[in-house]
């Protein structure tokens, strides 16, 4: 019997072989065996095709976000209650972090509205769209209510801040400057089709889904770490979408307040910012001689755009090994660089692209193509990165006046850990007298 | 600095950023406006094309799940029901019989039934089944190619930058309708 069975493979073997050597290309499209004529009843199985599971919808995930957002709206303006917010950043890690599991989120969303624009064929989802305006929208009305316990990459942060230490004050301009590089990026790579490179480095989502590769969750393990001591370290200097939230937000028409009456000036609050974001009043600021002030401006803006194209210029020089992670420019190059007279393809990408049967002309065409947009990004990149850092630059150089303790309006993350060092607060003034 | 002054610039303050403000909600409803134009009611979830994909192996370790999302799936249609199933048995196999060491799969994920003489039903294990297309691979090169890989959406997270697109040498993954998930050949 064994004999019969090897026997019997033997042949099929042989026999299949022969088909094969002998070139019936036409016969693989076809069914190899026939289709089997049962005797007996028998009907073919269904292939299943379970459904996606979810515990709502994507428009009901739309629902709750922007219930969130009024919650913390609520917790931010009407009742001031840092409790109430807490509260809130606990429900959104759980939910938002570790039930819906992170994708798609407003953070990453970035990449999704980038790539609608600029590849007609992709078809970005209402939900997406929605979940990259509506935190926006809110921060142009009330400021970063989405960073203060809504977004769950901020709340994983938010529970471990434990011993804030203060930075110096270059060190944290200079860290956060990383966000606008990151971003930059971000919309590079997302728009040349490349990848999306945010969610690729998301360092906490290995937690949310308690299953990651090692990398992923020494990175998010090691920010965690960090964020007990340099709060929230991955929001203030790396989070791309804190970059259009602080646009948003520094125009906002309300925004929270340290103190709910007129500020006493009494400094109960100038410690209570883990992130160092309140401004100090400065009342013995003397504004520098006009003449001098003007002189330095004018050269500051004259030398903006000198760094503007000084950084297109490194874009663009950079725009090559940038496309070279382009999947479909890596698959030309690995082509180029095949040996003369190789019979076996060196990798499996050039092996799937000689199967596949497409033209060298239509691949090579789309790989230059790519290439020129990445070299027009890497300008514009470049270009763009010098213009925030010189407006930074004169930003820095200016000096304002101020006569009250108040939140930075484009950073703060509403957390309102401020509202309970204000004295004046109602609910701290009862506790003081003892009620 | 006097009291007047200083509610002067106060004003001009706000008036700038109101105005900013203005400007920044138009762009956005821009946006937004733009964007909805384009915008579709239905998520995209992953998939794989069948006729793209050569059978790395990749799907097996690539994927941020463990067991990887991606699973082998029977086309019974197409399948040959065949007794000596090139997707089931090694080439070498001694006897047809289910013996671990007969097997092509690693996990003992295909699951072999006999329906009626000669003919044999191949079902898979989808919770042991690990997506390394052994014999998805022999199955299209030696059968009829009724194994293929598919991502099973009820293992799926659904990244936003799936790890497997991002690996797969042939370009197979592609971004499907929630309401049409799947890319089966039947």
């Amino acid at each position: 019997m064994i004999r019969l069975h090897s026997m019997t493979t033997f042949l099929f073997r042989v026999a299949v072989l022969l088909v094969m050597v002998m070139g019936f290309q036409a016969f693989s499209q076809e069914n190899r065996f026939p289709a089997p004529e049962f005797e007996s009843e028998y009907t073919f199985p269904e292939t299943t095709q379970p459904p996606q599971e979810g515990l709502f919808s994507d428009l009901t995930d739309v629902v709750i976000l922007t219930g969130f957002l009024l919650l913390a709206c609520y917790f931010v303006f009407k009742t001031r209650s840092r409790k109430g917010l807490f509260g809130l950043t606990v429900a959104s890690l759980i939910y938002f972090g570790f039930i819906r599991q992170g994708c798609v989120c407003p953070i990453g969303s970035i990449q999704n509205v980038t790539l609608s624009f600029f590849d007609p064929g992709y078809a970005l989802a209402l939900s997406t769209l929605l979940f990259f305006v509506i935190p926006l929208g809110f921060a142009l009305f009330a400021g970063r209510v989405f960073c203060s316990g809504i977004c769950p990459l901020g709340a994983i942060q938010d529970l471990v801040v434990l011993h804030p230490i203060r930075l110096p004050r270059a060190v944290n301009e200079g860290l956060s400057m990383f966000k606008y590089v990151y971003f930059g990026l971000a919309v590079l790579f997302a728009a040349t089709g490349t990848g999306f490179i945010i969610c690729r480095f998301d360092p906490f989502i290995g937690f949310f889904r308690l299953n990651a590769n090692p990398g992923m969750i020494f990175f998010g393990a090691g920010m965690l770490m960090i964020g007990a001591f340099i709060a929230r370290p991955y929001c203030r200097f790396l989070c791309p979408y804190s970059v259009l939230l602080n646009w948003m937000s520094r125009f906002s028409k309300w925004h929270l307040s340290i103190t709910p009456d007129h500020c006493i000036q009494c400094r109960l609050c100038e410690d209570s910012c883990p992130f160092d974001y309140i401004h100090q009043p400065n009342l013995d600021h003397k504004p520098e001689s006009r003449r001098i002030g003007l002189r330095r401006l004018n050269v500051l803006v004259l030398a903006v755009p000198l760094l503007m194209l000084l950084f297109g210029w490194v874009g663009s020089v950079l725009a090559e090994p940038m496309a070279q992670l382009n999947h479909t420019v890596a698959l030309v190059e690995q082509i180029l660089d095949e040996p003369e007279g190789a019979t076996e393809p060196s990798t499996d990408s050039v092996d799937a692209f000689r199967q596949s049967g497409q033209s060298w002309d239509a691949l090579l065409a789309t790989a230059n193509s790519i290439r020129k947009k990445f070299y027009v990004g890497g300008w514009l990149l470049g270009l763009f990165i010098g213009l925030v850092f010189g407006l930074k630059w004169i930003r820095l150089s200016l000096s304002w006046s101020r006569k009250d303790y108040e939140p930075d309006r484009g950073n703060c993350l509403s957390c309102g850990r401020c509202f309970q060092a204000c004295p004046n607060d109602k609910e701290n003034l009862l506790i003081s007298q003892g009620v | 600095m006097n009291e007047s002054t200083h509610d002067k610039t106060l004003k001009r303050k706000e008036f700038i950023r109101d105005s900013f403000q203005k400007g920044m909600t138009f762009v956005l409803g821009f946006l937004a406006a733009v964007g909805l134009r384009k915008a579709q009611n239905s998520n995209t979830v992953w998939q794989i094309d069948p006729e793209k994909c050569i059978h790395c192996e990749n799907c097996s370790t690539k994927c941020v799940v463990e067991p990887s999302a991606v699973k082998c799936v029977q086309d019974y249609p197409i399948c040959g029901y065949c007794q000596l199933c090139f997707g089931y048995f090694q080439p070498n196999a001694n006897e047809l019989t289910s013996a671990a060491e007969n097997q092509i799969c690693p996990t003992d994920a295909i699951e072999r039934l006999f329906i009626e003489d000669p003919y044999w039903e191949y079902n898979i294990r989808e919770d042991v089944c690990i997506g390394c297309a052994k014999c998805v691979h022999l199955c299209e090169v030696f059968g009829n190619a009724s194994f293929y890989l598919q991502v099973r959406h009820d293992v799926c997270v659904n990244c936003n930058d799936c790890s497997i697109a991002r690996h797969c040498p042939a370009d197979a993954f592609e971004r499907v309708s929630k309401d049409k998930p799947y890319l089966l050949k039947t």
